[in-house]
């Protein structure tokens, strides 16, 4: 039932700020949000560290269809219930310092957002995964549209358009999956694990599985939605997109590819690891010669999650237990560097790194809390992007070693273009739109340093969040033979 | 337990140090800033100082600290835990020792700068790191500490960060000390995947039961050493240190000579098991080693920046300690660790003063007869110059020529290359203290009238430190000249292993005491002489370097140009990638973009075409589910609203 109330909440508190307006709007989304992570994490000193789904909801739903409404939480979830309880309050004040017309539809929107993903992450259904795997591009899609920069009408219809073309393949495989249930049929996840496709058909379904998720992380090559489109929305949208909604991807590969179509994997998934370790090496390099801040950073975070789904692909527990932990940890770094871009550009007037310099002359508390977030990004060891890493690159070297080799040239680019980004922005002589640079205001240092303390947690004692999903990633596993 | 206790508190307390100052900076008075640094270092030291005393005690017993669990999936069990053994202590009493030293020698050189504060916070954070790097139990604790440090270097290299060069230098260390970690890491994948563990003393016991020649220990061990080679200034990735020198003087002691440039041979010594078990990483080793001292003493022989000189001889001199290691000579390579660590931190120190005195001056053809100004400056330093050039009986003598006797052993070419390299040594730091501290001063008449000597903060590290170059070397005086070899003795229980699985490479001394005594006089003659030749050519003849504009021979101009490695890898490397980078951004995504499209529309286009052959059977099947399906889920999804909401409440 506290699942429900998770999905359900934001929704109700989502229509509630709709009524509102200005200001009130705002506070009410903000009130909310922080309530939304209060139960979230109730939830998860709550939860029981076992394979199992628990506070869950489960009733008929279309019964003819044999389609349940049911829900629930387990290892697999966990971090991103926790993760999208924590930035989404972080999010909506983020925005506090930018006047969004018609702001209560924009905080509303927010919420919306918040309430399908968590839908997304707790789904026991494959047909109600589906629905809020759909229902979660609504929002941000008129986020990005109605709110976005000056390009951002051909730039979101691209992005429409890539997305709804991974979830047709998704629906076809979910739909197929679905016939082959036995007896009246089924949609629950858990019953698609207990299929025994052929492999050819676990072929053709991993692959549609495979681009429906590949696109929305993005992996290599369909990604060339996702710079515009990280540039061109609202920096609040950027932030959902980049911290929650590309973890749907790695989720759904983690849920679906891993235990229903292990042998499709074992045909298939040396060329899908390939793709994504093409993708850090591709996008690491082209961060490199950025210059518009958000961009590189849009770059750096195709460059990491192509890690994530190369550590999936490595069929190992470090690989999954490393993309598990890495998608809290990324979210939480690239809000982070996603608001400091935001707040540079809020006072410089531009984001552009040549045009940009000398800041930490007058900000300290933005140069302590911008570079700890970049070194969590750089996954330096006691912080959060290190374990990740750790694990990750472990799992894909244990895969193959020659592949492993290649995905840890993220360690060396990564720091290039993340060291060159801070020097361009925070080091040297002050530029024209540098010279009076103020520091962080009382609230955004509310953004920045919850997320700063999380760096640290999970880089100095990770078994905290290890420990929850440990469980259910080792019972995952069982499924691949 | 209290031993326990102290593991804790030696890291800590540079810690805490570190957060008082940084998080106090601009509000902790100027006057508290300096006890506050000192503290951590000087407390950890003396820690390090009863934990060594309890060592002794209780019988040189290895002993572990376990402190909590830190990373466990699956069969990977990472703990954070310290050891406490010979190898760490010695380097322990290194780091925290020198390193108090040298933080209150900061407190004098920094003590007018405006980020004073953020400065001693680094340096306590480097000494936190640097500390959990000698104290792990296992490779991954190792890897924090070294990673860690890698950090500190990088923001003290770029500590004056309004100066573009400076920034560009730190990041350029921060990279290439990355490309050595990545081999690191690996190495350190490797070793689970084969050993099932990371802690030294599963896989150091594991070991002993592998055959020499070892194809998986080989990976293992030239993996490591890349590591190595970032860290401790190695080719190809020893060009980041020069450059390095943009940090104040101090960090370039701490950090860029006496510590952490030595963190790969700690870690060479720590691997010894694995490093005995394969010969020709060892050959490998030996070759990079010799290649290195040779290349940076060469370019020393005609730098002319006080530090800068200084950066190559700590090259050229991590050159020697890997060239110890290459022959087993595991104890000679940590004994130049520790004599290295008093001479160049002093020597480096030293620079310092005369920098201070010099507002600010580096560039020695423009010093000159400084030693009427900074007599102590003067005299410790030129102790220091002693002690490197291995004449004797200072410290730098004993354990250079440690590892040129047993590379003799091993191979004769090697050792008159290594004698050659300790000639080039000998010659281009008597150039530097001569053309520093003798003849007549070439500066400015403003900087002439403020020549002063520096402050007893900066002086009393000085005269500690050339104490300890002068002694330093009785630590391990070996058997044909009387001593004991105290040194080799006490670390003997760490190379129990390596002896067990290739005895011959422990084959001890087989020279006799002659022979030993005439290697010694010959590397000694011919430090003394270049010493000589130095003094003609620097004193009594008053030369001073041309000028940078000058013509130079070709082969003097590539030495003076550093043989163009930096332009080498710009070109082979740099270039490259920033190529890459904007012809995968600008033509890349395009046809990516183009090609992906192009995809789809084939796809659909085919499809299209299939399903007409195959009279509609599957395809249009599976849209008309598709379709069907995602309608009647709408359709359901609205109409039965209110009693999902019903179900609900029962």
């Amino acid at each position: 039932m506290l699942t429900l109330a998770l999905i359900f909440f934001p929704a109700v508190a989502a229509t509630v700020t709709l009524l509102l307006n200005g200001d009130s709007a705002k506070r009410f989304a903000l009130g909310a949000a922080l309530l939304e992570f209060l139960l979230a994490a109730y939830v998860i000193s709550q939860f029981i560290a076992t394979p199992e789904f628990q506070f869950g909801f489960d009733v008929p739903w279309i019964n003819v269809l044999g389609i349940r409404f049911s829900g629930g939480i387990d290892g697999i979830s966990i971090l991103l219930v926790l993760l999208t309880g924590l930035l989404v309050p972080l999010i909506v004040l983020s925005a506090f310092g930018q006047n969004y017309n018609r702001s209560a539809t924009f905080y509303a929107l927010i919420l919306y957002m918040q309430a399908a993903l968590m839908g997304v992450f707790t789904a026991r259904d494959a047909f109600l995964f589906y629905l809020f795997f759909e229902a979660a591009l609504i929002p941000v899609y008129f986020l990005a549209a109605l709110w976005g920069g000056a390009n951002r009408i051909p730039v979101t219809f691209k992005f429409f358009i890539y997305t709804i073309f991974g979830s047709l393949l998704m629906l076809v495989a979910l739909v197929y999956l679905y016939y082959q249930t036995p007896g009246l049929h089924s949609s629950a996840i858990a019953d698609f694990y207990k299929l025994n496709l052929t492999p050819a058909a676990q072929g053709w379904v991993f692959w549609a599985f495979f681009i429906a998720f590949a696109i929305k992380m993005p992996v290599f090559p369909f990604h060339t939605w996702q710079p515009d489109t990280y540039v061109e929305s609202p920096t609040p949208a950027t932030m959902l997109l980049a911290g929650i909604m590309l973890k749907m991807g790695v989720y759904g590969l983690i849920r679906f590819i891993l235990p229903i179509v292990p042998a499709g994997l074992d045909t298939w998934g040396m060329m899908a690891a390939v793709l994504s370790v093409i993708g850090i090496v591709y996008g690491s390099v082209i961060a490199i010669r950025q210059r518009d801040m958000k961009r590189l950073i849009a770059y750096s975070s195709f460059a990491h999650v192509g890690l994530m789904a190369a550590g999936v692909f490595s069929q190992t527990t470090y690989g999954v237990q490393g993309a598990l932990i890495q998608m809290l940890a990324h979210g939480i770094n690239v809000v982070g560097l996603f608001f400091v871009a935001e707040l540079i550009f809020d006072r410089a007037k531009t984001r552009q790194l040549d045009q940009l310099g000398g800041i930490t002359r007058t900000t300290p508390k933005l140069t302590v809390l911008f570079m700890i977030l970049m070194l969590g990004s750089v996954a330096l060891p006691l912080t959060n992007g290190f374990v990740g890493e750790f694990l990750l690159l472990k799992g894909v070297f244990d895969y193959n070693n020659y592949l492993g080799a290649l995905a840890g040239l993220t360690i060396i680019l990564g720091a290039v273009y993340m060291l060159r980004m801070f020097q361009k922005t925070m080091f040297g002589k002050p530029s024209n739109n540098t010279q009076s640079f103020a520091d962080l205001s009382t609230s955004e240092l509310w953004v920045l340093v919850p997320l700063v303390f999380f760096v640290f947690w999970m880089g100095l004692y990770p078994a905290s969040f290890l420990k929850l999903t440990e469980p259910a990633v080792t019972n995952l596993l069982r499924y691949i033979k | 337990m209290q031993a326990e206790l102290l593991c804790i508190l030696i890291p800590l307390l540079p810690l805490l140090g570190f957060v008082a100052n940084g998080l106090g900076f601009r509000r902790v008075p100027a006057s508290l800033v300096g006890p506050l640094a000192v503290a951590g270092p000087v407390l950890s030291f003396l820690a390090v100082l009863s934990l060594f005393s309890n060592f002794r005690a209780g019988g040189n017993q290895p002993f572990k600290a376990l402190l909590f669990d830190w990373i466990s999936v699956a069969d990977l069990h990472i703990n954070f835990s310290f050891q406490i053994d010979q190898l760490s202590l010695i380097m322990l009493l290194v780091v925290t020792g020198v390193g108090s030293l040298i933080h209150l020698y900061s407190i004098g050189y920094m003590k007018h700068d405006e980020g004073y504060g953020k400065f001693m916070a680094f340096l306590n954070l480097f000494l936190f790191f640097m500390l959990l790097l000698v104290m792990g139990s296992n490779y991954v604790i190792m890897f924090i500490g070294w990673e860690g440090v890698g950090l500190c270097s990088y923001l003290l290299i770029g500590f004056w960060n309004t100066n573009t060069s400076y920034n560009n230098a730190a990041r350029k260390a921060f990279v290439m000390n990355r490309i050595g970690d990545l081999g690191f890491l690996l190495g350190i994948f490797l070793i689970f995947t084969t050993f099932g563990s990371v802690e030294y003393s599963d896989v150091f016991a594991s070991a002993t039961g592998m055959t020499i020649g070892d194809k998986t220990v080989l990976a293992i061990t030239l993996l490591l050493f890349v590591g190595a080679m970032g860290k401790s200034a190695q080719i190809p990735l020893y060009t980041w240190l020069p450059d390095a020198m943009a940090g104040p003087t101090p960090v370039s002691a701490l950090i860029h000579a006496a510590t952490m440039v030595t963190a790969g041979i700690y870690m060479v010594v720590r691997s010894n098991v694995l490093y005995t078990l394969s010969p020709l990483t060892l050959e490998i080793m030996g070759g990079i080693a010799m290649a290195t001292a040779l290349l940076a003493a060469s370019i020393g022989l005609l730098q002319n920046d006080i530090k800068k000189v200084l950066a190559y001889s700590t090259v050229s001199q991590l050159g020697y300690m890997f060239l110890g290691l290459s022959v087993a000579a595991y104890t000679g390579g940590m004994f130049h660790v520790l004599t290295h660590a008093f001479f160049k931190a002093l020597l480096f120190l030293g620079a310092g003063s005369v920098i201070h005195a010099m507002s600010d001056e580096q560039d020695i053809r423009n010093m000159g007869g400084l030693r009427k100004y900074l007599p102590i400056t003067f005299w410790t330093f030129l102790i220091g110059t002693i002690a490197i050039s291995g004449i004797p009986p200072f410290a730098g003598f004993f354990s250079k020529d440690e590892i040129l006797a047993h590379v003799w052993e091993h191979n004769k070419v090697l050792w008159a290359l290594g004698v050659l390299g300790s000639a080039m040594t000998s010659f281009y730091m008597f150039r530097l203290l001569f053309l520093t501290f003798f003849g007549e001063f070439r500066g400015t008449a403003e900087q002439k009238h403020h020549l002063h000597e520096s402050p007893l903060t900066m002086t009393l590290p000085l005269m500690v430190l050339a104490v300890l170059s002068v002694v330093g070397g009785l630590l391990n005086v070996p058997h044909a000249l009387g001593g004991h070899s105290a040194l080799a003795e006490f670390m003997a229980p760490l190379y129990a292993g390596s002896q067990q699985v290739n005895p011959a490479a422990f084959g001890g001394h087989t020279m006799g005491a002659s022979e030993e005594l005439m290697l010694m006089g010959i590397s000694a003659g011919v430090a003394l002489l270049s010493a000589i030749v130095a003094y003609v050519m620097y004193v009594r003849n008053a030369a001073v370097p041309a000028p940078d504009s000058a013509e130079r021979s070709l082969p003097a101009k590539v030495v003076y140009n550093k043989y163009y490695i930096d332009e080498f890898y710009e070109v082979l490397i740099v270039r490259p990638v920033r190529a890459l980078g904007d012809g995968l951004y600008s033509v890349g995504e395009f046809v990516v973009d183009g090609v992906v499209g192009a995809v789809a529309w084939l796809v659909r286009t085919v499809s299209g075409q299939l399903r007409l052959v195959q009279n509609g059977s599957i395809g249009s099947y599976v849209f008309a589910m598709v379709l069907s399906l995602a309608l009647i889920i709408a359709l359901r999804f609205f109409i039965n609203w209110t009693s999902v909401l019903g179900y609900l409440n029962i």
